[in-house]
């Protein structure tokens, strides 16, 4: 693989499957690149990689503690010592200095290389909300945040974008054509990737497919697992993100990221919602595909695919393909519908059900970048006033993602009125037995998803309500008297 | 003779950048876990009680020392010195071989290949447990008379008079979480076996000296033998204070065990699970005022959740007695601060040190008493500063600068504090979904360790034959700028340019017996005993050039590079060679103790602080009264540093500060099972804010005054002050709350204030109704409907 300027010759033999980017970094001696909590929760650990899309070089930020090496070898990784040429340090080093942004220092690597990764691939507007959108996956214990937004600021009007490109990723794109093989299996199409599975079902227990691995690689780094892993990045038929004129089709392995882009236009909603989903770092490479099939009762995205009546495409090393509804799709806690040669192709979304009036809300301690205490997804037709269509979904209430359709049933052929909302409000009420843990009380879990529930019914019958987030809280310009 | 120069100085007062700047952004700033790893390094892990009281009946190690990697294992047996690290009273055990106290507790330790075959080895223990019933919560501890220290009190004139027959009487509590330091760089330790059985340990730890001697004590050798570094921490705040020693010790005694180097890193988990945090508190308050708000007695019980050893207890719940005053005359006071045993983890120093735990009860209480009497909080607050006249503090120390009332007049104006309480009023008072909130709170902060003797600190400097110079310190850097701010005090004193000095690790070698780097004293005791030291080398230059150039020696000046005797100029570096062909010493060091701090402990009186460093904020917050979500929206703060050393840092010093408090009061939520696990372990669940829960409108001022007391270039102290400047917003969003109700109840907020802690406090602000009691006083309660 390619690290900064210079190729690196992997030995895939002396590599454990699961040794992440930021080990094998630390290992040879780059130790720019710090572990602040080895979980992707922190960001000191930031890197940037490259891949070749079209001939070209795309780069984004990844949280090297849970990135695996094997599924980056045909990248080029960029760290913080990569980023200083002949004529100095990089802009957002500079202006990091400049605005006094450092003070431990020890989450500053990670800061530099979000900046970094902005400066590349400048975003449309420069000021401080797209600043924080680039650094929401980067804690900082010292600072208070505002010289860094400052820093980044500075350092994207400053620079012309492409310095990295231009520095170091054009020798990275001329030797990254011979490709390399990893640690980690990496087939190209369903058909690869079945013929792996069932080899290495046969060699071994505890093979563990992987695209993002913003999940799985806990097992790793938090509970010192080890296991074999097959990724799913690289097959084609997960990467699909299309429609045709019935259905939309999210491949498994496609990043929130690039859902972000796709959704951009048809559903405002989701990429509001997709905002407070993990941070950039986990959106860059975490998946639709990985958020179902690991099961969690907290997962953001399933209520959604409820609300839109999805389909899972399932693959099998064995059977035909199979389609499951969302609904099936879970078991039991942590439990899925997906036996131990089975993998998820993908989901399929009937256009018209993103075209019904949709809300999701997501409640949660922290705004940004916190797992949901609950999480609520509603979608509703009206026509000519009368409710033609409900779907009402909830995370973090139950054991699994759960969907409410008896409350969708008491509101279907109904006139929105007051006395519906609080019937609805109320079975919802009697149906939704949440629990208490670290990140709220039963009672409250409770109180929001009925919250969210009125709300967005409120929000149909055309209510002006929003959510705080949208709330334009810059102050008033200071009246000279 | 260096504070007489203060006029046109070069290097003092300048928004010099970080020292390690530059290293920090490429990188190249190294932290332990960057040494380079000597060859056979191993690596320590331990094995942790999963439960909170318990005692262990058998133990049988054999599958872990037979496990892949595995060099050595060790229990308390196997400590040839002693196995208690406690930093000021016994009670910490390095390893725990019978009874345990917390869960996370260190039963025994490893040494392997990696950390990964280390931490995988532990968990093949098999070890069995009777266990007992812990004590898990403040009120138990207290209602069980569960203590680890004497109750202390403070008293002032007749709490108990001024209570009786009051007309105007309130009641009020709170309790408060503590708080995990989240340094981002996890607690870490590098041992390195050295002759005659010593060891040289780097140590993320803001107290080398402690590190020393608690390895030596463990080791059973002579301090001297034991050598300490400390080049630079990823930030501290009070958590690597006594925290990061264990960690050393269990380093140093893997490393004089096996002959290897030993690293001790904590995942960050397990940092979360076994090292200390801020102590929690149940603070509550009985007062009695006139009808303008004005105090006329309280009485306040502070109670601290110290977990399971003493640690740093004893003087953290006297600097929350210390500032359950805050900046406020309370007339007749009784203050008494309990220290809880609880079987959880010993809480430990924080950035504040208690004194925002006191502060926050003083600040609701102004709050409670201005809802009551339905006048602005501002009022009443304006109304019971200290003043001239009224300035003595419930431990008798007078206070003698009087700034607070200016400083918050001055923020109250520039905040426009007034006109936003109008338009905030209106608002509010359409009912919408939105309720905004606003508070102005001032910190009164006390400077100096309370516990006197810690009030020193030592300095070594070198003039090389070059010029260059090179200062060593007993402080410590975690981020806090501390050796940017000396390099720019020895540059001043010198005369001479900024990047001919350097400043090296942090070693017991150089300066002996230091203090830890805490109380917010880093620059007021470190810059003054390296200026001694500058002082020492200047006078011997002087006076060797006055009689070789046969002038007199207040006639050698020391000024732009330049060293003027009489009519003769030479550069600084001609000065140095000419001294030290003459056979001057061009190396010093020097020393410096505070003067004129005294404290009676057992009688709770005397002067524990040399001076008080003050500051104010205004927070405006928006409140979604349907879910209890909110967000800050603007923040404006005033602070008095005294003459700024440097005023980039310290305004980064107060934003950072403000931050990390708003974090405590807000979204850090500390919470353990019912058996006493912590269960907020890691960042997933535990939530420091973003660069998100950070205003645009952030405005922080420095107040234009110098410090009364000759400090080091008349600056003053500003590591702690600022965190409780975000009291303000708790403030606010209990403001907000409390306008559901029309401002007239005082609506109960623990902190932190979750969104759900908000929510609740919403509905019970919407369920209130006033209840009048015998006599015609309002007795809100505090704390209905939940």
């Amino acid at each position: 693989m390619f690290i900064n300027n210079q190729m690196f010759d992997l030995d895939s033999a002396l590599l454990a499957p699961t040794e992440t980017v930021l080990q094998f970094l630390r290992r040879h001696g780059l130790t720019g690149t710090k572990e602040g909590c080895a979980s992707g929760d922190c960001g000191a650990c930031t890197v940037m990689v490259g891949a070749v899309v079209a001939g070209e070089i795309e780069y984004r930020t990844i949280n090297a503690c849970i990135a695996p090496i094997g599924q980056y070898v045909d990248q080029h990784l960029v760290t913080v010592e990569g980023l200083e040429n002949d004529a100095g340090l990089h802009p957002a080093q500079q202006a990091m200095v400049a605005c006094h942004a450092s003070q431990c220092g020890f989450c500053t690597p990670g800061f530099v290389m979000s900046l970094a990764a902005m400066v590349e691939q400048p975003p449309q507007s420069i000021d401080a909300d797209s600043v924080r959108q680039g650094i929401s996956g980067n804690l900082c214990r010292c600072t208070g945040y505002r010289p860094i937004v400052e820093a980044g600021i500075r350092a994207l009007k400053a620079a012309s974008p492409g310095i990295v490109r231009k520095q170091s990723g054009e020798a990275a794109l001329n030797s990254l054509s011979a490709s390399q093989s990893g640690s980690v299996l990496r087939p190209k199409n369903l058909i690869d990737l079945n013929l792996s599975l069932d080899e290495a079902l046969d060699k071994a227990q505890g093979v563990k497919l992987i695209a993002g691995g913003t999940d799985l690689m806990l097992e790793v780094t938090q509970r010192y697992q080890q296991f074999p892993l097959i990724d799913v990045t690289g097959v084609q038929e997960m990467q699909v993100l299309g429609h045709d004129d019935l259905v939309t089709n999210i491949g498994a392995a496609v990043s929130y990221s690039k859902l972000e882009a796709f959704l951009n236009q048809r559903s405002p909603e989701t990429v509001k919602l997709l905002h407070r989903l993990g941070s950039r770092q986990i959106r860059n490479v975490g998946t639709l595909g990985g958020n179902l099939a690991n099961g969690s009762p907290i997962a953001d995205m399933p209520p959604i695919l409820m609300v839109w009546d999805a389909v899972v495409n399932i693959g099998s090393t064995t059977r035909p393909i199979r389609q499951v509804t969302i609904g099936d799709f879970y078991q039991g806690y942590r439990q899925t519908v997906l036996g131990e040669n089975e993998y998820i192709i993908g989901v399929s979304i009937p256009n018209a059900s993103i075209a019904r009036f949709h809300r999701f809300y997501k409640n949660s301690k922290r705004i940004e970048d916190d797992i949901s205490s609950v999480m609520g997804a509603f979608s509703f037709q009206l026509e000519e006033g009368v409710i033609s269509a409900a779907r009402v979904a909830f995370g973090g209430m139950a054991a699994t993602p759960v969907r409410l359709e008896a409350v969708e049933v008491i509101l279907v052929g109904q006139t929105l009125s007051h006395h519906l909302i609080d019937s609805a409000a109320s079975l919802a009420d009697d149906l939704l037995k949440p629990m208490t843990d670290v990140r709220a009380s039963a009672d409250y879990r409770s109180a929001m998803a009925l919250q969210m529930l009125v709300k967005a019914l409120r929000q149909l019958s055309g209510e002006p309500l929003i959510d705080i987030t949208e709330l334009d809280i810059a102050p008033v310009e200071k009246v000279i008297s | 003779m260096n504070q007489a120069q203060s006029t046109g100085k070069r290097s003092v007062g300048k928004n010099t950048e970080h020292e390690s700047a530059i290293k920090h952004v490429t990188g190249r700033a190294h932290y332990i876990d960057d040494i380079p790893e000597v060859q056979g390094t191993l690596h320590v892990a331990v094995g942790m009680s999963p439960y909170a009281k318990a005692t262990i009946t058998s133990m049988d190690l054999s599958k872990v020392r037979q496990a892949k990697g595995i060099v050595d294992v060790i229990t308390a047996d196997d400590v040839p010195g002693s196995t208690d690290v406690g930093a000021v009273y016994a009670g910490d055990q390095l390893l725990s071989s019978v009874s345990l106290e917390f869960a996370g507790q260190a039963i025994f330790a490893v040494a392997a290949n990696s950390l990964d075959e280390a931490k995988r080895a532990v968990l093949l223990a098999e070890i069995e447990y009777e266990i007992g019933e812990p004590i898990l919560c403040i009120k138990d501890a207290f209602k069980q008379s569960e203590f680890l220290l004497p109750t202390r009190q403070y008293r002032l004139g007749d709490a108990e008079a001024a209570l009786a027959n009051a007309p105007l009487r309130l009641k009020g509590e709170q309790l408060i979480r503590g708080q995990e330091h989240f340094y981002l760089e996890g607690q870490i330790a590098m041992a390195i076996p050295g002759e005659d059985g010593g060891v040289y340990v780097h140590s993320s730890t803001q107290h080398p000296t402690e590190g020393q001697k608690l390895i030596a004590k463990v080791l059973g050798i002579d301090q001297n033998l034991v050598q300490v570094e400390t080049r630079r921490m990823g930030g501290g705040f009070g958590g690597k204070e006594t925290q990061a020693a264990p960690l050393a010790c269990l380093a140093a005694l893997f490393a004089v065990r096996t002959g290897h180097a030993v690293k001790y890193r904590m995942p960050r988990q397990d940092d979360m699970v076994q090292t200390g945090k801020r102590h929690d508190f149940w603070n509550r308050y009985d007062c009695s005022f006139e009808a303008d708000g004005q105090l006329l007695g309280v009485k306040m019980q502070l109670a601290g959740l110290c977990g399971c050893t003493a640690d740093l207890s004893e003087g953290i719940v006297d600097r929350a007695m210390f500032h359950a005053d805050n900046a406020y005359f309370l007339n007749n006071a009784e203050i008494t601060g309990y220290r809880c045993k609880t079987n959880t983890v010993s809480n430990t120093a924080f950035r504040g040190f208690g004194g925002p735990q006191g502060m926050m009860l003083a600040e609701s209480m102004m709050d409670d008493i201005a809802r009551h009497l339905g006048l602005d909080p501002l009022d009443v607050r304006n109304t019971n500063l200290y003043g001239e006249g009224r300035s003595e503090t419930p431990y008798h120390q007078q206070v003698e600068q009087h700034v607070i009332a200016d400083l918050m007049q001055e923020l109250e104006t520039t905040s426009q504090y007034r006109q936003r309480r109008e338009a905030i009023k209106t608002f509010n008072a359409e009912d919408g979904q939105f309720r905004k909130g606003l508070a102005l709170t001032p910190v009164k902060f006390g400077i100096s360790f309370t516990a006197t003797h810690l009030n020193q600190a030592g300095a070594l400097v070198h003039v090389y034959t070059d010029g260059s110079i090179l200062v060593n310190h007993g402080g410590t850097e975690m981020g806090q700028g501390l050796h940017t701010k000396i390099c720019q005090v020895v540059a001043e004193a010198f005369g001479v340019r900024l990047d001919s000095i350097r400043i090296s690790a942090s070693r017991t070698d150089k300066v002996a017996n230091t203090s830890p780097t805490a109380a917010s004293a880093g620059t007021d005791l470190n810059g003054m005993a390296a200026l001694d030291a500058v002082d020492q080398i200047k006078i011997r230059m002087a006076g060797f050039l006055a009689e070789h150039f046969n002038v007199s020696a207040d006639e050698i000046k020391f000024a732009d590079d330049q060293v003027k005797a009489g009519v003769e100029t030479l550069t600084f570096v001609e000065a140095v060679q000419l001294s030290y062909l003459n056979r001057v010493q061009l190396w010093s060091s020097g020393f410096y103790k505070t003067p004129d701090i005294h404290f009676d402990k057992e009688a709770g009186s005397g002067a524990p602080f040399y001076y008080f460093a003050h500051g104010a904020a205004v927070s405006e917050v928006v409140v979604d009264t349907l879910t209890g979500e909110y967000r800050v929206s603007q923040v404006d703060i005033l602070q008095d540093v005294g003459d700024s050393i440097n005023p980039a840092i310290d305004i980064g010093q107060i934003e950072g500060g403000f931050v990390q408090g708003m974090g405590w009061l807000t979204t850090e939520e500390l919470l353990w099972d019912d058996r006493g696990r912590l269960i907020s372990n890691s960042p997933a669940n535990y939530k420091i804010p973003t660069a998100y829960d950070v205003p645009d409108a952030f405005n922080v001022r420095l107040y234009d005054r110098a410090n009364h007391k000759p400090t080091i270039y008349r600056s003053k102290a500003v590591g702690e002050p600022p965190l409780m400047l975000a009291i303000s917003v708790w403030c606010a969003l209990r403001d907000a709350c409390a306008s559901v109700a029309d401002y007239q109840f005082n609506p109960l907020v623990n902190a932190p204030a979750t969104p759900e802690q908000v929510y609740y406090a919403i509905q019970s602000a919407k369920r209130f109704t006033k209840r009048v009691i015998k006599g015609g006083t309002l007795l809100n309660t505090p704390g209905e409907g939940q």
